[in-house]
């Protein structure tokens, strides 16, 4: 396992230095250095190093209980309040540890937004949902927090269907719907970084083809991250790709290397639908 | 300080303010008993136990109070638990959903919540007046099972919610019928947790003053009861009684049997409390 | 033959259960018969308008005021300690503690509400009166403020943990989106949990009062035995839990007059908790449908 994992590494900061030449000249915008994770005594991530480049979609994909969702839940350190839980190892935001003892985990949330698996919109009205970030941040300015939600819905591509029912509660939205809420709620608080933990899995075909649009929309302004047991998903929406087993990344690569010429057998395997 | 610090100053005092509140209640509650501890423990010998209470504080002791407790304990226990256990197996295994079992549950949420010393007024008119059981510890007993009967009907439904499925399944497979599958399967399974139900119900039982003093029991009985028909007191009346004496001796005495008192509250809780884990343990 | 004795058994179970209906029956009965026969002697004009309650004297008085009062001026004090405490502990232990922490709390609470109350009565009289007296001096050996703070340590458990069954019931990816938002857990607490709860919250203070309305011996031991309509929690003053116990203590005869008035009072107090218990019955029944 060891030389393994050595491998993955050499391979993967060759393919990254390539990558870093071809295309701009800043860095990664996060950086993970031989990040380990454990549940009490089951050890979920076993030393993982990437880079993610900005203004890129990247899709973590593997079988379920692979340390994908782990993996991506270290972004934002939502990870902290599991029971049990311990990490060694670095992840740079801009160049920042942000496991580092000074770092505050709010400011840290609003510089790196998420959208969860089932839509989670508040049990309030669809326009305390989108201000909520607003709120907590103590900003009172009525005219910058109307403004600021009217542009995260026409962002999120929810304003033409929402804008006369501002008021109504958010939980009387469809399911497609609710989670572009949840987008446009993340979109509100203007993150650099957007984590997306299978967003489209509890949604209709319809829902998920918006969703996917305004995903590729997105990119533009931010960084985004998704996770994703849809391989035809991954393939359509995802600069990169990565594929997780049992804790250890396998493979990172373009997408389109690793959907039509992966390196490793067990990728090989996985995206064809031999296990999984 | 900006606004993300200010709210995590809130965070952090919000966190020590909780957890002060959290450890009040139970700081004064040792304060107060280490404080019960110094006035009263002193006084308790075994004369303490095994006297008759008397006019003289040094010479009163405890006995026909304890017997009392004893007496009630017991015949609340033999009253109030098949009945109980017996509406809860109903409720939760017979009763189907209509109107008869919608009042039943409605009407038991509501007894749980009818203060203790209506339930003394009941007694006095039913079982001391109507039917002239007198000021006797029976009468004493089934006024508090009626109080009791409540929480034990909870504690039994909840006990044989958590039963599976699977154990009725495996019996009714077996060609079981039901009063066989409960009686062999799922009271057995759900034992520890009725168990759980019964004592810390009979622990509040034994702490109760109230119905009892309005049902009639005496702070002061020459003799411990030797039948169900003889009057009474118990261990709380006789504490209420002592308090209420200006003496300073008094005062003594009632911490002295406040510590006895306490001691089968919190044992009896104790018993409960490790039944419930070993219950718990069973079935997670 | 196993048919019928399925069916014997059957029966005897739900009548075990009808005892529960009988017991309602026997205390509003108890409670209406007497009440009427009290009501036959005194106007219920007088009982609900007369400020004065001296049944035991030869000047006999049947306002019920002062009781009333004496009872929601010590209930108001409890809830006064119990609700900002007890909703503190349980948005702490639901949202904070770390669990071993709360699972080795949570029993050590219960044993607050554990500790039999005619012990919370001696507390009251004896530890904490003393100790205000030195604060308020002109605090009186019996007052509702004693019996009020002791009642609220005894019901903070009531408050505390029926509040964080239903803060712990609020699904788990509503607090995540929240803290996803770079919002803190006070604020996630207060602005998301809480208001998403608010119904099983209201079901715990319901349940609070409606304890610290019927609760008997601490007010019977450190509030006095003095009706006096009155809102000066430092003198002494009666509950009607108190003279229900006091008339009880003494030696009145079955049928007169004085034996009736604790049957009215008794109804009274009955009827307050009633409408309390079946408020609170209605929201928690809301409220398992929302989440069920």
């Amino acid at each position: 396992m060891e030389i393994t994992m050595t491998k993955v590494k050499d391979k993967k900061s060759i393919d990254l230095d390539k990558v870093e030449q071809q295309s701009s000249t800043d860095g990664a915008k996060i950086a993970i250095k031989d990040v380990k994770v454990w549940y009490g005594d089951f050890m979920a991530i076993k030393g993982i190093d990437m880079n993610i480049k900005p203004n890129t979609v990247t899709a973590f994909i593997g079988p379920s209980g692979c340390g994908k969702s782990t993996f991506l839940r270290l972004f934002n350190r939502m990870n902290d309040y599991v029971d049990g839980f311990k990490m060694e190892g670095k992840i740079k935001l801009n160049g920042t540890n942000i496991y580092k003892k000074k770092v505050n985990v709010e400011e840290l949330r609003k510089e790196v937004g998420m959208v969860f698996q089932k839509p989670n919109p508040f049990p309030k009205s669809i326009f305390e949902n989108v201000a909520y970030g607003l709120k907590i941040q103590g900003i009172k300015d009525k005219k910058f927090i109307n403004e600021r939600v009217e542009k995260a819905l026409k962002q999120a591509d929810l304003w033409d269907e929402v804008k006369d029912n501002l008021k109504k509660s958010a939980l009387a939205l469809s399911g497609g719907q609710q989670q572009r809420l949840c987008i446009a709620r993340t979109l509100a608080v203007e993150p650099s970084i957007i984590l997306m933990d299978e967003p489209t899995s509890a949604l209709d075909p319809i829902s998920t083809a918006k969703i996917e649009d305004l995903i590729f929309e997105l990119k533009e302004k931010y960084t985004i991250v998704i996770v994703t047991h849809n391989m035809q998903q991954a393939s359509r929406i995802s600069d990169y790709t990565a594929f997780f087993y049992l804790g250890e990344l396998i493979e990172f690569d373009k997408t389109k290397t690793i959907f039509t010429n992966p390196e490793k057998q067990q990728t090989e395997n996985y995206i064809t639908g031999r296990f999984g | 300080m900006n606004s993300i610090q200010k709210n995590r100053l809130k965070d952090q005092l919000f966190k020590i303010w909780g957890i002060a509140c959290t450890l009040f209640g139970l700081v004064l509650l040792t304060v107060f008993i280490g404080d019960i501890l110094i006035d009263g423990i002193r006084r308790i010998d075994w004369a303490f136990i095994t006297d008759l209470p008397s006019r003289k504080a040094e010479k009163s002791g405890i006995y026909t109070a304890l017997m009392g407790s004893i007496w009630i304990l017991i015949l609340t226990t033999i009253i109030s638990f098949p009945i109980g256990v017996a509406a809860g197996v109903y409720l939760e295994e017979y009763s189907k959903k209509n109107r008869l079992s919608a009042l039943l549950e409605i009407n038991i949420s509501n007894l749980a919540g009818v203060p203790s010393i209506i339930y003394g007024l009941l007694g006095l008119e039913v079982f001391v007046r109507i039917m002239s059981l007198g000021a006797s510890v029976l009468a004493g007993a089934l006024t508090l099972s009626l109080l009791i009967l409540p929480i034990i009907i909870v504690a039994t439904r909840e006990a044989i919610k958590a039963v599976p499925k699977s154990i009725r399944d495996a019996s009714y497979a077996l060609g079981a019928s039901k009063w066989q599958t409960i009686w062999n399967q799922v009271l057995p399974a759900s034992g520890g947790g009725i168990l759980t139900g019964v004592i810390l119900a009979l622990s509040r039982a034994v702490g109760e003053t109230a119905p009892l003093i309005v049902v009639g029991a005496l702070a002061y009985v020459p003799f411990a009861p030797s039948n169900p028909m003889d009057e009474f007191s118990v261990l709380p009346i006789q504490i209420f009684n002592w308090i209420s004496r200006p003496q300073h001796g008094f005062i003594e005495n009632a911490a002295a049997a406040i510590i006895i008192l306490l001691l089968i509250t919190f044992v009896m809780n104790g018993i409960a409390v490790y039944f419930r884990n070993k219950w718990q343990k069973k079935w997670k | 033959m196993r048919k019928i004795k399925e069916l014997v058994i059957e029966k005897s179970l739900l009548s075990s259960a009808l005892v529960t209906i009988a017991v309602t029956f026997g205390i509003i009965s108890v409670l209406a018969i007497e009440a009427f026969r009290f009501f036959s002697e005194v106007s219920i004009f007088d009982f609900f308008t007369d400020t004065q309650w001296t049944p035991l004297f030869t000047d006999k008085h049947y306002g019920i005021l002062p009781l009333l009062s004496g009872t929601l001026l010590t209930s108001f004090i409890a809830i006064s300690v119990a609700l900002p405490v007890g909703l503190t502990i349980s948005i702490y232990l639901s949202e904070y503690a770390p669990r071993s922490f709360r699972k080795t709390i949570k029993p050590l609470l219960e044993l607050l509400a554990a500790v039999p109350t005619v012990v919370y009565g001696f507390f009251a009289l004896i530890v904490v009166t003393p100790f205000l007296q030195q604060f308020i001096p002109g605090l009186s050996g019996f007052n509702s403020l004693s019996a009020g703070i002791v009642m609220g340590i005894m019901i903070i458990p009531f408050v505390s943990s029926i509040s964080e069954d239903a803060l712990h019931a609020v699904p788990k990816d509503l607090k995540e989106a929240s803290y996803g938002m770079g919002a803190t857990k006070l604020q996630t607490a207060f602005k998301v949990v809480v208001p998403a709860a608010s119904s099983g919250i209201i079901v715990s203070i319901i349940l609070a009062i409606s304890r610290a309305i019927g609760e008997t011996m601490i007010v019977a031991i450190a509030a006095g035995q003095q009706p006096r309509l009155t809102l000066d929690p430092t003198v002494p003053v009666e509950t009607i839990t108190a003279f229900i116990v006091q008339v009880s203590l003494g030696d009145v005869q079955h049928g007169s007059i004085e034996y009736r008035t604790i049957f009215a009072a008794g109804i009274t107090l009955f009827v307050f908790t009633f409408l309390l218990n079946t408020l609170s019955y209605r929201i928690r029944k809301k409220y398992q449908e929302k989440y069920e």
